[in-house]
């Protein structure tokens, strides 16, 4: 039971990493291979101010939202000038640079040693130490993060966001600054997944920089892809999907020494099919 | 000439090209002026330059009242009262008919565009504009699932939700059947009625002289006549570059 709560877990924290990433990538259009960065931003400023300082998680949570926020401002004004190709490109170049930081800048991360002993939430004096109680902390950001996607996807912004991706050019001429647009969108996602970082930094109690490498990235992007870009149903379908394959892939049998690897194969497998037979995904609305 | 759109030795080369070389125009309000020439004559350049498509390389331009425009960014265009359809077709392919029409309805600002949903004032414009080119009973449909025609209908409602002062429609009567053309140049002569501007661009000499109050020819991105229709479609120099008889 507990092994099911803990993927109940993962589901919660790669909801909200892919409700973030869909309001970039499926709504706007933007190809971003970078969402491991500040997700791992998010995760850091949690760690570090509940080992180092006497910050309690929810306050660390909102200080990881402005850190991530104020660094996603910074490098979204570079990103907002590209497009297509050359933004999928940029925005993996950024997600390396912050990978070195997390790896380097060992003052503040302890580099690969990583962080440990990283505490369990409290709220007026209840401790969310189990995992039935951190399920339903996890399942709460990701329903209030779900919430706030589609709130977004609904406004007149969310409008104008599907507008880009349709044809930046042709929105511009009807008075949108779309430059604006674009960074406004790539900070409130990149605050999304701080969200995310935090809460699985406080839950694993113990991060690294492994977490927040390129290929977490792509994972993320592969929940979208699979779930169905432009699509709210689609990330918890994509994160559902990809939680549980794991689980399914038990039962075929690999030998233990592969597993891991074998499990990589397929997720390749299922993207190239997907690519091939259904490129919208299982829900899709757009395709890239 | 009540003037509401100038141009100045505007210049626009591309690799050496002179795509648009020192034209100087100058735009009538609340008539419909024609833009023709043969194919690579500039004019749909100078359009792109006039709604900030791309920068323009030397020269000014002047827009109701404002002069010396050196530079139009085309996120602007709307300030000074301009909107455009395409050559190509571009509309928001993967949105529906009623989005397509909505999404320039609504606030420009971010952070109230973040808080607002289209009200029933921008729905009822949407039906209006929709109507009037019949397509709203295919609001619901995406886009890229009308046909050519529609399309190109679509985009006029998009730019007549836009209430601007000026509008720039490129070709848009190409591909159209004939009750089509009709319905178009019937709005193109009710903007004219309501004190609107309009500048087209069009290859059918007999739509020129059924529209147009007022015609520039252009060839080589230079200005080769201008004039009434009836007088600028008999002179020899525009009959030998543009008609080519």
């Amino acid at each position: 039971m507990d092994y099911f709560i803990h993927l109940g877990i993962l589901f919660a924290i790669y909801v909200i990493l892919g409700a973030g990433l869909n309001l970039l990538v499926g709504y706007t259009g933007l190809l971003s291979v970078t969402h491991a960065a500040f997700y791992g931003i998010g995760a850091y400023t949690t760690a570090i101010l509940l080992t180092q300082t006497g910050f309690g998680f929810f306050s660390s949570v909102i200080l990881g939202i402005f850190v991530t926020m104020i660094t996603a401002f910074l490098v979204g004004i570079v990103l907002s000038k590209f497009k297509d190709d050359y933004y999928a490109l940029a925005s993996l170049g950024f997600n390396i640079i912050v990978f070195s930081a997390f790896l380097n800048w060992q003052d503040l991360t302890k580099g690969p040693l990583g962080i440990p002993g990283i505490s369990r939430p409290e709220l007026f004096g209840f401790s969310f130490s189990s995992n039935i109680s951190y399920f339903v902390l996890a399942i709460l950001f990701a329903g209030l993060i779900y919430f706030i996607s589609k709130f977004i996807i609904n406004s007149s912004f969310g409008r104008v966001l599907k507008a880009i991706r349709e044809d930046e050019k042709a929105i511009q001429v009807f008075g949108y600054n779309t430059q604006f647009y674009k960074l406004a969108i790539f900070v409130i996602s990149a605050g999304m997944a701080s969200v995310a970082g935090s809460l699985f930094a406080s839950y694993i109690t113990f991060i690294d920089p492994s977490s927040f490498y390129i290929i977490e990235s792509i994972f993320i992007l592969t929940i979208i892809i699979i779930g169905g870009l432009a699509n709210m149903r689609g990330v918890l379908l994509g994160a559902l999907f990809l939680i549980l394959l794991p689980e399914a892939l038990r039962f075929v049998g690999f030998p233990s020494d592969i597993a891991a690897q074998m499990r990589q194969v397929v997720y390749g497998l299922i993207l190239v099919l997907l690519m091939l037979y259904r490129p919208k995904g299982f829900l899709g609305e757009y395709d890239l | 000439m009540n003037s509401i759109l100038k141009t100045k030795k505007i210049i626009k080369h591309f690799d050496g090209v002179k795509a648009v070389d020192g034209l100087s125009v100058e735009i009538e309000k609340g008539k419909i002026t024609g833009l023709i020439g043969p194919n690579g004559s500039g004019k749909t350049t100078l359009m792109n330059l006039l709604t900030g498509m791309f920068p323009f390389d030397g020269g000014f331009v002047a827009v109701d009242g404002v002069s010396g425009i050196k530079k139009i960014r085309s996120y602007d265009i709307p300030a000074f009262g301009i909107t455009r359809t395409f050559q190509d077709v571009r509309l928001f392919e993967q949105m529906t008919v009623l989005d397509n029409i909505l999404v320039v309805l609504t606030e420009r600002n971010i952070v109230s565009a973040l808080f607002e949903r289209h009200k029933k004032i921008h729905h009822e414009k949407a039906k209006e504009v929709l109507e009037r080119v019949g397509l709203w009973e295919k609001k619901n449909e995406l886009a890229i699932n009308l046909s050519y025609g529609q399309r190109k209908l679509l985009e006029i409602a998009r730019a007549l939700a836009m209430n601007s002062e000026i509008y720039f429609f490129d070709e848009p009567f190409a591909g159209l059947f004939p009750e089509m053309v009709k319905l178009v140049s019937g709005i193109i002569k009710e903007l004219r009625t309501h004190g609107k501007t309009v500048v087209l661009i069009e290859h059918d000499m007999g739509l020129i002289r059924e529209l147009c109050d007022y015609v520039f020819v252009m060839e080589s991105g230079k200005l080769l006549a201008e004039g009434e229709p009836e007088k600028v479609l008999k002179n020899k120099d525009v009959i030998e570059a543009y008609l080519g008889e």
